[in-house]
């Protein structure tokens, strides 16, 4: 009747777990109560569940990260507090089965629904009001694919307190995945989980090449695009091309799992470096999906935060295109000791350090972007020049590590810990802070608190030395990853050192959170009623703070890059423009709806609850029908409508 | 005490600060010398030697560009901020053709010189390459079991678990495969780990040129015993090498089929075994899978390495 | 700071034509150009499925091969049926566009009965080779198979049940617009698995018996 499913999922025995889930379910259920006590359900369900507007879903995609961020780092501090304890004799307080989930789970929470949302989030708001235009150019599927990794985030969330998550590590490598080392429903929750919310990330890598290659402002060619678009564009066309990769390779071990097929199990002919090699053909580009657009992101806050263009804009494209192309050519770095001879291995290592190369252009026009500028200590510009110090450093181990005989004394140690962590810390959680504190005022109206944003910037930069240096050591000195214990005492010290980062990061995670009650508390007094604090370049700046849903009245004109900038300097303005009727799409739940059934769809898979499987896809594929045969999907804003607004939007900006 | 001027508490609070940020300064000072004696740094073999000499060279020849790049960026940054009235300002200096072509040229150029390094020595450092030595190379087969490591002399007869003793200034060809999930063969202070696959043979070549006791373990995470998961390889004189074979061969049990069904039974932190004999097909029968039961067998996939490079 | 109301004025000052400086694209334009895009991410997940199965299809495992199971007689018949699938497909997308709505339903029958035909052949193929003990948990060659083969199939049959659909939005609604949308985009689908079933005769079958 239920699969597999018994009480005995539920970790009644394990404490922290049981203790974890106990809270986790009193906050929803809390947060529900209040929302309905407070009427607030129609207003969520019209204005944001059931949004098409990029702008909301964007918001919404970095709601999930940030809430995901919380979790991914509270596995973190327990990894950190366990290894600073598991010393010697003591066997600390996560004993191996649940330390291992810990683990997989943070790096699969971090990577997959912290960053990618995080980055997609900001992309979402971003590139549509970049590129002048209303909207991305499938509303209905932007709503959709948010939905779909809302689905995934949650999945793996249930597998806190029913069941359990996979041991495996991020990677989930068999034949330690596959059914005969790993029986119980932890990979298939790590499975489920990423091949949904990896559909909701293909269309949107679909949704977005689209939007940039098609949707522009008149006037905007290419070379007119802002950077940011331009990395988005590579970021999500790399997505259509790793993705569907990581899809077909999962899709190989699910039937493994679950039909006895053989893949990549060690008996019937299967092979396991198949999956390593498939597994990091996605893999690697979807580092490259993370790192792009937070490369657009300083690019967009150098030259903001300069007062000057960003230097170098054609060698910035090529270098963000050649990264787009290379980064397909290197996944073999990931595994140099797995055996496959010098000639291979030295060519991945040499593909892997040319990639060095656009990536420390790009270093040097951000260099020279400052240079003879006029650099406004925000926090945003903060957030970059800590990226500058703390990326080049972790470059360089990149590169080491693409060296095939050094990589094979440092492979699966914590010096590769602290590598990665370094790039995508420094790269890419930085770029989000960054982006965040900076475009925030674009999102919501009012600027960010700016004490607090410099606090929790010293607060990461400091925590993340802390946390990470000391891992580069021990990493040399033979500490493999993801020890549940640790058998020399004299790590002790630095694995201490370590910890404290982590406490200090999480310092700067609180201060964050502080900003955003104090500002929201002192909303009125840090209006944005301009629509540009920042005195930006590019098109987004061009709108009111909140953009109004058509985002702009009439579209603009364009005839640079920059092109709000060169419209500010050359201040082009007319007599009111002749307002039009706008039409937008209308809200729909099918995102949602969808995601509700793909949700029952997983789990009922996880358990084995055939019955509630099939009608669970029954449900979505009815959703879909019924969604295929609606009309009328369209809403007008008459001519005078948005003549009110935009007279109201200029008559605030006047009184500013 | 006595005589002494009773300080301030502004005094006070200045002598914490200094006396504590003193001790902080030794601490974080001295952290990274704790390294230097352990783990890759400390290379008890020619490839261990070899890999570290590597690291040292690709790190000194980028810290050239990234130490003055952290400098600029942070020199940048203070100098350009809006309220030094002393920088100069070009706001619309947005590019420069020589400025351009330095910034593609540094980096390529670092990358190809680290290119050249990278393609010579994965060259010299394929761990099958044979180690040069007037020594005849000892053979050693691995098993990766969980959670301990089979160790098979197939020409002493004999085997050990969770210990592997070799001869000093002896190579020793390493072929290693797994009777349960990827482990990675690694010994830091002799340098190059390898995976080890079910199915299939890896191989690598180690030498240790010193005697002594070389912590190892598996370096690719395989279930709730990984941590545990740790060997010695213990390194002695050429000449008492013999001798513990032979005191081998006269204690502890055979390796036989029962043996090593027990042995395949999920174990952690076992301590070091010695078997006296070992069946001589046993290694082969694991890589094909075999070894538990004959009709496992998987025909025509053995995964067979590309040929050793000749000579060094 | 002043504000600026950013206007359009057409015909002022250096506008650029052409290589998308034109504004938006039309809806019908972006429709198809998007679905291209779906088209191509899928695929590379075939190519996944493909890489995986050149690298498995030695791995019998002491079970039969390929040479073995395959009749290429039936594939050849397999192939006629869907390209040809495809040429109706095509003569039906044009009777849609210029409206002629009797031929379209006339071709749309062949098109579907001819991929019907298709998936049978090949369900009765699969069900042979499970009954004869070739099933996709025999071997990795014979996951591999199953696995690409029969996602080609499972998008054929997805192509057939989405087509079905179709035919009835364009009796209820009429040739309009956005149904035309569709049917372009089911039509660069269905030519599309074409492509992938080239691929699949020459990898899998012609290869495996030669």
């Amino acid at each position: 009747m239920l699969g597999r499913l018994t009480w005995d999922a539920i970790p009644f025995d394990q404490p922290i777990p049981l203790v974890t889930s106990a809270v986790v379910l009193i906050i929803i259920f809390s947060v529900l109560v209040l929302i309905t006590v407070k009427g607030w359900v129609p207003y969520l369900w019209r204005e944001w569940i059931t949004s098409v507007d990029h702008k909301r879903i964007g918001v919404m995609y970095v709601l999930l990260g940030l809430v995901m961020l919380l979790r991914g780092f509270a596995d973190a501090i327990m990894m950190r507090s366990q290894q600073a304890l598991a010393i010697g004799d003591s066997q600390g307080y996560l004993p191996p089965d649940h330390y291992d989930q810990i683990f997989s789970a943070h790096g699969s929470i971090m990577i997959f629904f912290v960053a990618m949302p995080f980055v997609i989030g900001m992309m979402n708001f971003v590139v549509p009001l970049q590129l002048g235009v209303r909207d991305v150019a499938f509303p209905v599927l932007n709503s959709v694919s948010f939905w779909l990794t809302a689905s995934g985030a949650l999945l793996i969330n249930v597998s806190l307190f029913i069941g359990n998550f996979a041991r495996t590590g991020w990677m989930n490598y068999p034949p330690l995945s596959e059914l005969a080392f790993s029986p119980d429903v932890g990979v298939d929750y790590y499975l489920w989980s990423l091949q949904i919310s990896g559909v909701g990330t293909l269309m949107a890598g679909i949704n977005m090449v689209t939007t940039i290659l098609k949707l522009r402002a008149p006037g905007m060619i290419y070379f007119r695009m802002p950077v940011f678009c331009w990395t988005a564009l590579a970021s999500n066309m790399l997505i259509i091309a790793a993705f569907p990769v990581l899809t077909a390779t999962f899709v190989m071990l699910l039937l493994d799992r679950y039909v006895g097929m053989h893949f990549f199990t060690n008996d019937g002919g299967g092979s396991a470096m198949m999956y390593v090699n498939l597994f990091w053909v996605w893999g690697h580009p979807e580092v490259y999906i993370l790192v792009l657009p937070a490369f657009g992101i300083y690019s967009e806050v150098a030259a903001t935060f300069s007062g000057k263009p960003l230097f170098g804009y054609r060698s910035m494209v090529l270098a963000t295109l050649g990264i787009c192309v290379l980064s397909f050519m290197v996944w073999l770095h990931h595994f140099f000791t797995m055996g496959a001879g010098a000639d291979v291995n030295a060519f991945f290592g040499i593909m892997s350090m040319i990639i060095a190369v656009p990536t420390g252009v790009k270093v040097f026009n951000w260099l020279f972007t400052m240079f003879h500028g006029r650099v406004v200590f925000k926090p945003p510009i903060l957030w970059m020049i800590g990226f500058m110090v703390t990326f080049v450093i972790g470059g360089m181990t990149g590169v080491l590590l693409a060296v095939p005989p050094v990589d094979f004394i440092v492979h699966n140690s914590t010096f590769l810990v602290a590598h990665f962590h370094n790039v995508i810390i420094g790269g890419v959680v930085f770029a989000i802070m960054a982006g965040y504190n900076y475009w925030f005022p674009k999102a919501f109206g009012f600027t960010l608190h700016e004490g607090l944003g410099k606090a929790s910037f010293w607060c990461w930069f400091v925590g993340f030395y802390l946390a990470f240096m000391p891992l580069y050591m021990l990493g040399l000195m033979g500490m493999t990853r993801r020890l549940q214990h640790i058998p020399d005492p004299s790590w002790r010290p630095l694995l201490l050192v370590a910890e404290l980062g982590a406490v200090v990061i999480f310092i700067g995670i609180l201060c964050q959170i502080a900003q955003l009650v104090v500002s929201i508390r002192t909303r009125e007094s840090r209006r944005d009623l301009t629509g540009d604090p920042w005195d930006g370049r590019t098109l987004e700046w061009a709108t009111a703070s909140p953009p109004p849903a058509y985002n702009f009245a009439v579209l603009p004109e364009v005839e640079t890059i920059d092109a709000f900038w060169e419209m500010k300097q050359t201040g082009r303005r007319a007599a009111e423009p002749p307002y039009q009727d706008i039409e937008m799409p209308r809200n729909d739940p099918i995102g949602f709806i969808t995601a509700f059934f793909a949700v029952v769809l997983g789990f009922a898979a996880i358990w084995h609850i055939w019955w509630i499987v099939i009608l669970g896809f029954i449900a979505i594929v009815i959703t879909a029908l019924v969604f295929g045969w609606s009309e009328n999907r369209e809403q007008e804003i008459s001519a005078e409508e948005v003549a009110l607004m935009e007279r109201a939007r200029l008559d605030a900006g006047r009184t500013a | 005490m006595e005589g002494q001027h009773c300080p301030t508490s502004d005094t006070l609070r200045r002598r914490f600060w200094r006396s504590g940020l003193r001790r902080c300064a030794a601490f974080f000072a001295a952290l990274p010398a704790l390294g230097c004696t352990q783990g890759v740094l400390d290379p008890q073999g020619p490839v261990a030697d070899a890999e570290r000499l590597l690291l040292f060279n690709s790190v000194e020849i980028m810290l050239v560009v990234v130490v003055p790049v952290i400098v600029a960026t942070l020199a940048f940054a203070w100098w350009y901020r809006s309220s030094n009235t002393r920088a100069s300002r070009s706001p619309s200096w947005a590019y420069q053709g020589g400025v351009e072509f330095v910034t593609w040229s540094i980096p390529a150029l670092v990358v190809i010189l680290v290119g050249g390094v990278c393609w010579i020595g994965s060259h010299q450092l394929d761990p099958r390459a044979p180690l040069a030595s007037d020594a005849k190379p000892l053979q050693v087969d691995v098993v990766s079991l969980d959670w301990k490591w089979l160790f098979i002399y197939p020409d002493q007869g004999i085997a050990t678990v969770n210990q592997v003793v070799i001869p000093v200034g002896t190579p020793v060809n390493f072929h290693l495969t797994s009777a349960t999930v990827m482990n990675s063969f690694f010994v830091p202070q002799l340098g190059s780990q390898i995976y080890t696959m079910a199915g299939m043979m890896t191989h690598v070549n180690l030498l240790a040129t010193k005697p002594g006791d070389y912590q190892g373990f598996s370096a690719n995470f395989s279930g709730d015993g990984f941590a545990e998961m740790r060997f010695i390889a213990k390194a002695v004189p050429a000449s008492d090498f013999d001798g513990w074979v032979a005191k081998a061969r006269g204690a502890g049990s055979a390796l036989d089929d029962p043996g090593y069904a027990e042995l395949t039974k999920p174990s952690k932190a076992v301590p070091p075994t010695t078997y006296r004999s070992v069946d001589p097909k046993l290694f082969e029968r694991i890589v094909d899978q075999t070894a538990l039961s004959p009709d496992k067998a998987r025909a025509g996939n053995a995964w067979c390495p590309p040929a050793a490079p000749k000579g060094g | 700071m002043t504000t600026t109301t950013i206007i359009a004025e057409p015909g002022h000052g250096r506008l650029a034509h052409g290589r998308g400086a034109d504004g938006p694209a039309p809806t019908r334009t972006v429709v198809a150009y998007g679905f291209w895009i779906f088209l191509l991410s899928d695929f590379v997940m075939f190519s996944g499925l493909f890489a995986t199965y050149a690298v498995l299809s030695g791995h019998t495992a002491g079970g039969p091969t390929g040479r073995e199971l395959f009749n290429l007689q039936n594939v050849f018949i397999e192939t006629a049926c869907l390209l040809f699938s495809s040429y109706t497909a095509g003569l039906g997308a044009l009777s849609a566009e210029r409206a002629e709505v009797g031929r379209f339903y006339i071709f749309s029958l062949f098109t579907f009965v001819l991929g019907a035909a298709f998936l049978f052949i090949e369900i009765s193929e699969f069900a042979g080779m499970v009954a004869k003990g070739a099933g996709p948990s025999r071997s990795a060659f014979l996951s591999a198979f199953f696995t690409l083969v029969g996602m080609h199939g499972a998008h054929v049959t997805s192509g057939l049940l989405w087509f079905v659909y179709m035919i009835a939005q364009v009796a209820a609604k009429g040739l309009r617009p956005h149904v035309l949308r569709r049917l372009l985009c089911f039509s660069l689908f269905w030519h599309a698995l074409d492509i992938i079933w080239v691929g699949v005769l020459t990898l899998v079958y012609l290869m495996g018996v030669v």
